[in-house]
């Protein structure tokens, strides 16, 4: 079956398979910036991404928030594109664009047919260098991210609680800042800080410019050394490491809000990568996520909300790639009649039964099953595959090694997982959230709730 | 040779800006519609199963219904309990996914093409849709997690302008009518038991198939899928939604922003101005960052993080609505600019110079909507469960490309009745 479609596509696309042996390719401009292609020929379509190694956590005290409004600049205009244009540019090649910030980066991408990738990079290269950050503009836009921030926080008491643990999780790192910054340091953020900003962060060698999709990796190369070549690179200012103090002891945090359910955080301090080949932790976490909460018969929601019934929903969160230090976030909210003590009560009861019985071959096998199934899905998005990558360098990890990682993550063992789960788990480094549920003031008389989307 | 025809056609396919996709349909013989793209690049297989089962077909005073069942089918059915459901598609790497909305309840299954993955997890697939048990500890249980979810919901703003917004626009048709914590309450086992007899049914059903198998291996699956199932019938639906006059409705939450919605019944799908409406609506909201909604409220005068206008063509006359959310103080004059612009849209419609801008954005666009199996299957369930043209598909640009200004403004000027405007806001001052 297998040998048949390889040999249909070996005939047909000659160039296919030997791509696929040297893909992604890589090259570096004399300005410093990297420049990564993964070809991909399923469709005529491409992705461009720029990442720029500057997020939130380059940001200093009384200007949080700084990296992601000069995100929302960025498309206010060069002096040969005006405000607005980028956009309408991207609209007119048919494509769609927009950007991300997170603790870690700051990332732009255009997805486009394929014919309009010049162009794309074209106008990439133009605001990497050349951006005006217009005071008029800049009083505008401002206001549309206080609403951002009024609508994904403010108004969202979960989000509410996840700001306010991290404030208390992290006393030194700048993580303990949210990406989208404190309201009043917004309110007094000014066009000046925000120029300096990008003046002091947007240059070629503090980037890597990032193509995936039906193209070829020469023409790329070629592409890339007409429009960002000519980009001069400039030294970067000293970063300071700013190391988070050992936690030594248990901190609690309660945010009150309009709601009707509690929410319970238990957030414990947890190793990031640092080395693909010889660190082993955050693959046994990694593998330790995936057994408690991989799927819908896994040990958190099979026990916790379908057998115990304390839970009405319950999670885990752990990202072990990140320039900053590590987190691993167990959440959840009690179901009727349960509080947000039985839940806790519940929850360290299964790190428990983890560090004294550990997890089962089973268990190892299935994790194992849906990283093979996983890593043949993650093929069909250009896109995802674009985000795989350009997230790993962005944490510090090469892209050659993600494949690595994953034979990392196959390889862990059952010892592995119960020793991490008896070092990390500890009352020391754990943060404790509550969101406590407040009624509604002057409720609305609607008496129902939608369904609809 | 055939097999090498039909990956040339499929490349080339692949490489024309202007091809749709290759759709094979026919009927099964136990009377299930089946669409199938074959897609040989990568050894993945995606299934997708629509019923016409959504919440349009709850029973009067049983909102929920159709949630509820769709959400149970995977808790137990035939010989396996949910654990065993869930174990058997976590041990090959397959998953399956469901959702429920106005007018279809669906059940997509992802797997890896291999024959002893993909067996595997067909027949579970088959095992949920054929035989779920509805156990009533299990009914029990999730009907609580429902009441709760709901009542959860009921404290958000943008949940509680939602569901205003269909109530006031369907006052008398089930696309107003929502599932509350009272109506699931009253819900019994039985209730799913008969959902389920009446609506998972070959009849009422639409199968799509995308990846890497053969039409002969599709028609196997697709009948193997639809011989398990009653025949049943098509479902029945119910009179058109009566057009109610227009109002305001203002409630009041302690959020910081006001969330407003404004709207009205439009149009349903394979509605003739579907097109015109498109295209005109990408310059009024539709167009993202390039739309006049987005230039006015929020370039120029930062009210907003997001605005934006949309139609959703349903199978009886779906919404046009325009959203955005603001600073509670400015609810008001933020809604007065949102006005300025639709009135102003609806008089004079686009200019030549946006209509051109929204054609080369619809039409140029349009490959980015077929580049993953993932979105090919999205969109050929679509053609699929609505009974669209099979060439819809690769009609699209050319019919975008039709589209007048003039076509426009008659269009909004026959669907988008000021009169019949809904305003709904949440926590506006």
């Amino acid at each position: 079956m297998r040998m048949r479609h390889l040999f249909t596509f070996a005939l047909l696309l000659p160039g296919l398979l030997t791509a696929a042996l040297a893909n992604p390719f890589e090259t570096t401009l004399s300005n410093g910036l990297r420049v990564i292609v993964k070809e991909d020929h399923r469709a005529p379509t491409v992705a461009q991404m720029v990442w720029y190694r500057i997020g939130s956590m380059d940001e200093v005290d009384g200007a949080s928030g700084v990296a992601h409004v000069l995100e929302h600049m960025m498309f206010k205009g060069t002096p040969s594109v005006g405000p607005g244009e980028f956009n309408k540019r991207v609209a007119a090649a048919g494509g769609r664009d927009n950007a991300f910030t997170s603790r870690d980066y700051t990332a732009y991408f255009q997805q486009v047919p394929k014919e309009k990738l010049a162009e794309m990079m074209q106008l990439e290269a133009d605001r990497m260098r050349h951006l005006n950050v217009d005071p008029k503009e800049f009083a505008q836009e401002v206001k549309v991210v206080m609403e951002e921030r009024r609508m994904r926080t403010d108004d969202n008491p979960q989000a509410r609680l996840f700001e306010q643990m991290n404030a208390v999780a992290f006393q030194v790192h700048p993580y303990r800042r949210p990406i989208i910054g404190w309201m009043s340091d917004l309110e007094n953020m000014s066009a000046a800080d925000a120029k300096a900003w990008y003046d002091m962060w947007y240059v070629p060698n503090n980037a890597f410019l990032l193509v995936v999709g039906d193209v070829d990796h020469k023409e790329v190369f070629a592409l890339a050394e007409k429009y960002y070549g000519v980009l001069e690179g400039r030294t970067l200012p000293k970063r300071k490491p700013l190391t988070e103090p050992v936690q030594d002891g248990t901190r609690r945090v309660t945010v009150k809000a309009p709601a009707e359910l509690p929410v319970l955080i238990m957030g414990y301090k947890a190793p990031v990568l640092r080395d693909v080949d010889k660190d082993s932790d955050p693959y046994a976490l990694q593998m330790l996520a995936a057994i408690l909460d991989g799927h819908d018969a896994a040990r958190f929601n099979k026990k916790l909300v379908r057998e115990d019934k304390v839970a009405l929903s319950v999670g885990i969160d752990y990202d072990n790639a990140a320039r900053g230090p590590g987190m691993l976030y167990l959440y959840g909210s009690p179901s009727a009649g349960k509080t947000v003590a039985d839940l806790e009560a519940a929850l360290r009861a299964e790190i428990k039964r983890i560090q004294q019985d550990g997890v089962s071959e089973p268990e190892l096998k299935r994790a194992r099953a849906q990283l093979i199934a996983a890593k043949v899905y993650k093929l069909d998005s250009t896109f995802g595959q674009a985000m795989e990558i350009g997230q790993a360098e962005s944490a510090g990890i090469p892209y050659q090694k993600i494949d690595r990682m994953l034979e990392k993550l196959q390889q862990v063992s059952a010892a592995e997982v119960q020793a991490v789960a008896k070092k990390y788990f500890t009352d020391d480094s754990l943060t404790i959230g509550v969101l406590d549920p407040q009624p509604l003031d002057g409720k609305p008389r609607a008496a129902s709730v939608a369904s609809h989307h | 040779m055939k097999k090498l025809l039909t990956a040339i056609v499929v490349l080339f396919a692949a490489n024309s800006a202007l091809a749709g996709v290759k759709i094979e349909h026919w009927v099964s013989p136990s009377g299930a519609r089946v669409y199938f793209v074959e897609s040989r690049a990568l050894p993945i297989l995606d299934v997708q199963v629509d019923f016409a089962a959504g919440s349009m077909f709850d029973p009067p005073e049983k909102s929920g219904t159709a949630s509820l069942t769709r959400g149970a089918l995977e808790l137990g059915a035939g010989k396996f309990d949910e654990t065993a459901i869930a174990e058997q598609m976590a041990d090959i790497g397959a998953t399956l996914s469901g959702s429920t909305d106005n007018d279809r309840a669906s059940l997509t299954l992802r797997t890896l093409s291999v024959a002893e993955k993909r067996d595997v997890a067909l027949a579970v697939l088959r095992n949920v849709l054929h035989a779920p048990r509805f156990d009533a500890a299990i009914f029990e249980r999730e009907k609580a997690r429902t009441i709760l979810a709901l009542k959860e919901a009921m404290t958000r703003p943008n949940s509680i302008a939602s569901k205003a917004f269909w109530a006031a626009m369907y006052p008398d048709h089930p696309y107003g009518r929502q599932a509350t914590p009272e109506t699931v309450a009253v819900l019994k086992r039985d209730d799913l038991a008969a959902f389920h007899a009446r609506y998972y049914t070959a009849a009422n059903a639409s199968i799509t198939l995308v990846g890497d198998i053969g039409r002969g291996e599709a028609e196997k699956i697709a009948e193997a899928i639809a011989a398990g199932l009653p025949k049943g019938a098509a479902a029945t639906l119910p009179a058109p939604p009566r057009i109610a006059p227009g109002k305001t409705v203002k409630l009041e939450h302690p959020a910081t922003q006001a969330h407003i919605h404004i709207g009205l019944p439009a149009i349903e799908r394979g509605n003739p101005d579907f097109f015109a409406l498109t295209v005109g609506n990408y310059t009024l909201g539709g167009g993202g960052f390039v739309s006049r909604l987005m230039k006015e409220v929020r370039d120029k005068r930062g009210y907003a993080y997001s605005v934006s206008s949309y139609f959703n063509p349903l199978r009886q006359t779906g919404p046009f609505e325009i959203s955005l959310q603001t600073k509670r103080s400015q609810a008001k004059d933020a809604i007065a600019v949102t006005r300025d612009v639709l009135d102003g849209f609806l008089q004079q419609g686009p200019s030549e110079e946006e209509l051109a801008a929204a054609i080369a954005n619809l039409t140029g666009s349009f490959p980015l909507r077929l580049d993953s199996n993932k979105k090919i299957l999205a969109n050929v369930a679509v053609i699929g469960f609505y009974g669209l043209p099979l060439d819809y598909l690769d009609h699209y640009q050319e019919n975008v490309r039709a589209v007048t200004v003039d076509a426009v403004k008659q269009a909004f000027s026959r669907h988008i009745r000021p009169a019949d405007l809904m305003t709904v806001t949440v926590a506006a001052d």
